[in-house]
């Protein structure tokens, strides 16, 4: 009986796979990321729902996850131009966000503050941040890419790190010039208006102001604030840019540019040796997704008013690794899609479940988990069940760990890493004459 | 003493040849790793048009002869001279856009990229290897219209190399003389005057070598030029008009097959060296 219905359903998912391989390529990747989305969302409504979590909550964790989602989403598609297409390995991810985030913070930070900024529009201190990143990008590469594989990557990281060492150096803190003092404000951060605030700022504007008004009304009418509505908005926003650099990308990686890219992580001899310049495509695509890595900094911590140099610990550049690894390095669409999972169930997840925990279950955390045990010795789980709750933060290393071994043993490429992604800008399949088409 | 002797001989008749139509000239070129002369003053030309084999035995200095020509290595000193324009010491995507291209001794296939990625990734000045015009939209378009033609050009050049029935297939699932072939394909893609075929047969089997053969004499009436570096004396005395025999990073003969078949230092090399 049960094995009946098994084997109805994995005929069903095979039939499924089929009917999704005859797709043409593009409505067959939309199909996939909003399906992972929507699959998502239904998860956490109908889990959070059913355990009696609230409608606010759950909204609340829904945005979050579509926060994180975006930003880790350019972050992947950034490290997947970078590491998936053309194999280069960088691992300095979170201090190109970091000359992104601190350029921006300096160009628009207010000049009465302290530290001083330049007081600019936030959309200057937008681009100037992204030319920012991208320029250090460019620099960096010069004498970076001379250096095999594996040393590129430890200059990378050296990078990533002199950068966050450097913020926080005394000489960069305070920066007198005049009677001003600029600077980085070392440990204790830089504070400027967050970038979110253009959001409100746009709905206020004349002509725009009339529908964000409308907005706001029917907004209030449900019985939703104008934070939320702005917040929502901004998720739009981000989303926007995914849609944006995820088209470009897809564009760049169906191209003769994306064919030479691919043949530099493969042997770039061979690459060479059939004329192409490859330390300039090298650079150029450095640059670009450096560029890009700064503009994801500053949509993520940029949406803080405060930026520190904590933000930008070695670690976040593992996230953004994880988060490839899950969706498939090489694809942009499996990029996008791994880093929405990663959001929802590794960085999100733990949370959710402790709040679904803590609405459900009367636990207490106790201090240690030897206190756990000796109450369970004594026949009552619920203390190690509280301490486990309670230190879910923690345990999502576990998780994040775990998913790893799992996904290198069942699907080492990932989940869309082993898609045949052809580098060309027509099906080449097509073996007919070219302008018949 | 005599080997100088037999080894001046033909240079010299090459020479007057050699203003006539030369399309490589290979000048006193020497490299050196650490304390080891790999190549040590070759001296050699290449006519227009013909195939020229390049033998020796191992560790004559072919590989290292091949690599300083293409720009793999920098020459420590020496001139080498492509279609009148001196190439020495040019990094190898610059040469190979002179219209001199290599092939490697052991297939370098682009393995996760298909055979057809592979064929496409040939052709020169694409407009589409510009980073922007792939992506704005209307350059777009220009560079669609040119990947239909490349595309087109890629799916014959696999037919005239018989192997178009595994042009979806990963490069990297290719046996080893189907690599071979699509080396040699895919160097064709990018339209050279001269391919250099670094030991084109080694590891393929009789059949898709008498293939491979053909395919180098049919690309030879369109009017390419070869250097071949080969191990096979079959195939060298059989399709090579010319012969060069390094020995110890130097020109120890030059001249017809024939004429190298019965060179006493040629024999002396090969029978009394340390192979």
């Amino acid at each position: 009986m049960t094995d009946r219905r098994l084997g109805g359903l994995s005929e069903r998912l095979e039939a499924g796979r089929q009917r999704l391989d005859e797709l043409p390529r593009w409505k067959a990747d939309l199909v996939v990321l909003l399906g992972a989305v929507g699959l998502t969302y239904l998860v956490f409504g109908v889990v959070g729902l059913l355990s009696g979590v609230s409608t606010n909550e759950i909204t609340g964790f829904l945005y979050t996850v579509t926060f994180f989602g975006a930003v880790f989403g350019l972050l992947t598609l950034a490290l997947n131009l970078h590491w998936g297409y053309t194999g280069l390995f960088n691992i300095g991810v979170a201090g190109f966000m970091a000359v992104g985030v601190y350029t921006m913070a300096v160009l628009t930070a207010d000049p009465t503050g302290s530290p001083a900024g330049f007081g600019l529009p936030i959309p200057i201190g937008v681009v100037g941040g992204v030319l920012a990143a991208a320029a250090v990008g460019a620099v960096i590469a010069l004498p970076a890419l001379r250096v095999r594989a594996d040393y590129f990557a430890i200059v990378t990281l050296g990078f990533s790190e002199i950068v966050r060492l450097s913020i926080t150096s005394g000489s960069l803190r305070q920066i007198e010039f005049g009677d001003t003092v600029y600077g980085t404000g070392g440990g204790s951060g830089i504070r400027y208006t967050p970038v979110d605030s253009v959001v409100p700022w746009l709905l206020d504007l004349p002509g725009i102001g009339v529908a964000g008004d409308t907005l706001y009304g029917i907004a209030a009418a449900g019985g939703v604030s104008q934070s939320v509505v702005n917040r929502l908005l901004y998720a739009l926003v981000l989303i926007a840019f995914v849609v944006v650099c995820y088209l470009s990308l897809q564009r760049i990686a169906r191209s003769p540019f994306g064919r030479i890219l691919k043949a530099i992580r493969e042997d770039e001899i061979v690459a060479r040796s059939l004329g192409k310049n490859t330390q300039l495509a090298k650079i150029k695509v450095f640059a670009l997704g450096c560029g890009l890595m700064g503009l994801a900094g500053i949509l993520w911590i940029g949406s803080r008013s405060l930026a520190t140099p904590e933000s930008f610990m070695p670690i976040v550049t593992f996230y953004i690794f994880v988060a490839l690894i899950i969706g498939g390095a090489g694809s942009n669409t499996g990029s996008v899609a791994g880093a929405f999972v990663f959001a929802a169930f590794l960085w999100e997840g733990p949370r959710f479940l402790r709040t679904i925990l803590r609405a459900n279950l009367d636990t207490r955390s106790p201090p240690t988990i030897y206190d756990a045990g000796v109450d369970l010795l004594a026949a009552d789980p619920m203390p190690l069940v509280g301490y486990f709750i309670g230190s879910l933060d923690e345990l999502r290393w576990v998780l994040i760990g775990v998913v790893l071994v799992v996904l290198m043993i069942y699907r080492p490429n990932g989940l869309f890493g082993d898609r045949k992604e052809i580098a060309a800008a027509v099906d080449l399949s097509n073996r007919g004459g070219g302008s018949n088409e | 003493m005599s080997n100088q002797q037999t080894a001046a001989g033909p240079a010299t008749e090459s020479e007057t040849a050699a203003d006539a139509d030369t399309i490589l000239e290979v000048e006193g070129l020497e490299k050196r790793f650490g304390g080891i002369v790999a190549v040590d003053g070759t001296s050699f030309s290449v006519e227009r048009g013909t195939i020229t084999g390049l033998i020796g035995p191992n560790g004559a200095g072919k590989s290292t002869t091949f690599n300083c020509i293409t720009g793999v290595h920098k020459p420590d000193d020496g001139s080498v001279v492509f279609d009148g324009t001196d190439i020495t010491g040019q990094p190898p995507e610059k040469i190979a856009n002179h219209g001199l291209v290599r092939t490697f001794q052991i297939a370098r296939e682009l393995p996760e990229m298909t055979v057809l990625e592979n064929m496409m990734l040939g052709p020169k000045n694409q407009l589409g290897e510009d980073l922007w015009r792939s992506v704005l939209p209307g350059a777009r378009r220009t560079v669609i219209e040119q990947e239909k033609t490349l595309r087109q050009q890629a799916w014959e050049t696999l037919e005239f190399f018989e192997i178009d029935h595994l042009a979806e297939e990963y490069a990297g699932t290719l046996s080893g003389g189907q690599r071979k072939l699509l080396d040699l394909a895919r160097a064709q893609s990018t339209d050279p005057e001269m391919l250099l075929l670094d030991e084109p047969m080694a590891g393929v089997n009789p059949s898709l070598e008498k293939k491979l053969l053909d395919r180098v004499h049919d690309l030879k009436q369109q009017g390419y030029s070869f250097l071949l570096v080969e191990h096979d004396m079959d195939v060298i005395m059989q399709h090579c008009e010319r012969v060069i025999v390094l020995h110890q990073g130097a020109v120890l003969a030059e001249g017809a097959p024939k004429e190298i078949r019965s060179n006493e230092a040629v024999i002396e090399a090969y029978l009394g060296g340390d192979v």
